[in-house]
């Protein structure tokens, strides 16, 4: 059935595009796409089903000899006496914790500062790209200015704090604080990105919507209840979704300021992937957690989107 | 209608900026400090004896730490990547806009699909494949497998799809082909989109951390970011020499969002509407 009625809509698409302009031949399509499409296959496509194929193996990166296992590296992973188990979800709760801590404040925060910018002000068009800013640099230069600030003997923030008599804390040494570090940094790092994305939604919100909203006798509050968080839903999806995966990806934050540390607390599970493919040499096993990892990731993605989409009126 | 924005509003736009502002001033001015100045308690807010040696210990210990190697492969890396983007990209996003072939809306739906796959599910597999392909520690390591990324094209099609299809059917009736209307006529119109992709391509590179830590070996091959970590490696707490190398990765991409910073966020804010 699905066959026979996509086979008719190609005949009739096929059709359509005949009898009208049609400057370019059968082929020409293909050799538009054929650069992109060889590096898609070559850097995107085969990889993602090497990597696989990989994780059914002991993939000792510098033995000649990799004999497949099937399904032991992902077997390993639950067997709380192989070797990769527990570094592996070490990894994973640090990851985790950073994502719970994280995602509500760069869901919500990003959404007042776009507000914020939503209004006209003199100089609007200044202060978001202030705003902005911290995002166009990479997270290295992110890492080690924070890496210095948060210093526990010679950084600015406990020296600031000592003004008002709190004494020393171990901001990249000392839980939860390490935590809240990476947290608090990498939403000075992302959350004017998510700002802007967020600022293009509420613009795209009709202006007779408001209007209706007011003659309706609705409060600025309850305009921002009934107007303007309905219309953002498919952005706050959007942003959502990059956010959790940028969360997953989490990585440079940990390496550069807490080191993974205090003991390995804030050592992500991308951490723990890199150190035991390139460190340890057991890419079998790495790619098995890479697929894990996403697979979750992958869960809560979906969950959200359940939760979130466009319900029916 | 609205009202004027009060006082408090004013603060809190205000108290935001300096919130960006502090930390990288604070960089900025660390990297004039002396070390024991830098260790300072309570700091200082302005150097008391400016030195330039942290830039000194950076620029000239041959062969170390070699910051301006770092620049210059960083600086070749991004715009060579961002080249790569946008010709392939621009290529690709136009035949999915405006051509019918068989296929199309599979691959489309495949290419889109990866945008939500996250990276690190490549890293090993594409690590073997640099290694088969004799691209460890070059610049081809660098500059090719992230132009696979799928944003480039999906920028590109929203881009296409948004231009009237008017202006390539009058071209295509005087029997001009598919390539000329291309480059004559779809790219001169394409002009900001092509620029907005050029900057963001060019950043994502210049900042990529992951990837060149694992790719890159040799000292003087690295880029920035991966540099830095070296850095903070060997310098540990002298930290005006750190700040200093940061400050070197960081002034380049400022000076250029300067410039570019109209293009920069409705590139990002284009992408968001349309995901």
């Amino acid at each position: 059935m699905a066959v026979e009625a996509s086979a008719g809509t190609m005949r009739k698409r096929r059709a359509r595009v005949s009898s009208g302009v049609r400057g370019y031949g059968r082929a020409t399509p293909y050799l538009f796409l054929a650069p992109y499409l060889l590096l898609f296959l070559l850097f995107v496509i085969g990889p993602a089903i090497f990597g696989f194929w990989m994780s059914l193996h002991d993939w000792d990166f510098q033995l000649p000899g990799k004999p497949f296992v099937g399904l032991q590296n992902y077997k390993d992973l639950f067997d709380p006496l192989s070797a990769t188990a527990e570094p592996f979800w070490h990894g994973m709760r640090a990851t985790g914790i950073f994502t719970i801590a994280s995602v509500p404040f760069l869901v919500v925060l990003p959404l007042g500062l776009a507000v914020l910018l939503n209004r006209k002000f003199p100089g609007r068009t200044f202060f978001r790209a202030v705003y902005f800013a911290p995002f166009v640099l990479g997270v290295a230069v992110i890492g080690l200015m924070f890496r210095y600030i948060l210093d526990t003997s010679f950084g600015l923030l406990n020296a600031f704090l000592g003004l008002f008599g709190i004494s020393e804390i171990g901001w990249t040494n000392d839980q939860p604080w390490a935590f809240v570090s990476l947290v608090a940094v990498t939403v000075w790092w992302t959350a004017g990105f998510n700002a802007i994305i967020y600022l293009a939604g509420l613009q795209d919100i009709p202006a007779e919507q408001y209007e209706a909203a007011e003659l309706d006798g609705a409060n600025t509050w309850q305009q921002f209840r009934n107007v303007t968080l309905p219309g953002l839903r498919p952005v706050s999806v959007f942003i959502i979704t990059i956010t959790l995966l940028a969360s997953a990806n989490m990585f440079g934050q940990s390496v550069l300021i807490t080191q993974g540390g205090p003991g390995d607390t804030t050592a992500t599970a991308l951490m723990v992937i890199t150190d035991t493919g390139f460190s340890q040499f057991r890419m079998g096993q790495a790619t098995a957690m890479s697929y894990l990892l996403a697979l979750c990731l992958a869960v809560v993605s979906i969950i959200n989107f359940a939760l979130l989409r466009e319900r029916k009126p | 209608m609205r009202r004027r924005p009060s006082a408090a509003f004013w603060i809190l736009v205000i108290l935001l900026t300096v919130l960006v502002i502090v930390p990288l001033l604070w960089m900025v001015i660390t990297s004039f400090k002396t070390i024991g100045e830098s260790q300072a308690d309570p700091p200082t807010l302005v150097p008391q004896e400016p030195t330039g040696r942290a830039y000194g210990e950076i620029l000239t210990t041959g062969g170390q730490n070699p910051v301006l190697r770092w620049a210059l492969n960083s600086f070749a890396a991004a715009t060579f990547h961002a080249l790569l983007v946008v010709v392939v990209a621009s290529m690709a996003g136009y035949a999915l806009a405006r051509m019918e072939f068989r296929f199309k809306n599979a691959i489309f739906s495949v290419i889109l699909l990866t945008l939500f796959v996250p990276g690190f599910v490549f890293l090993m597999p594409n690590y073997l494949l640099m290694d088969n392909l004799g691209w460890l520690d070059t610049l081809l390591a660098l500059v090719v497998p992230g132009a696979a990324g799928a944003f480039g094209v999906f920028f590109m099609r929203q881009f296409f799809l948004a231009i009237p299809k008017e202006l390539e059917e009058v071209a295509m009736i005087d029997g001009a082909n598919a390539w000329t209307v291309f480059t004559r006529i779809i790219l001169p119109n394409a002009k900001a989109a092509l620029a907005t992709l050029t900057v963001l391509s060019f950043l994502t590179n210049w900042n990529d951390f992951i990837w060149p830590l694992f790719v890159l070996f040799s000292p003087e091959r690295l880029t920035l970011p991966a540099g830095l970590t070296l850095l903070q490696g060997a310098y540990t707490t002298d930290y005006p020499v750190i700040m200093a190398g940061a400050t070197v990765a960081a002034v380049p991409v400022l000076i250029l969002y300067v410039f570019v910073q109209r293009y920069v966020i409705e590139g990002v804010a284009r992408s968001g509407i349309k995901g």
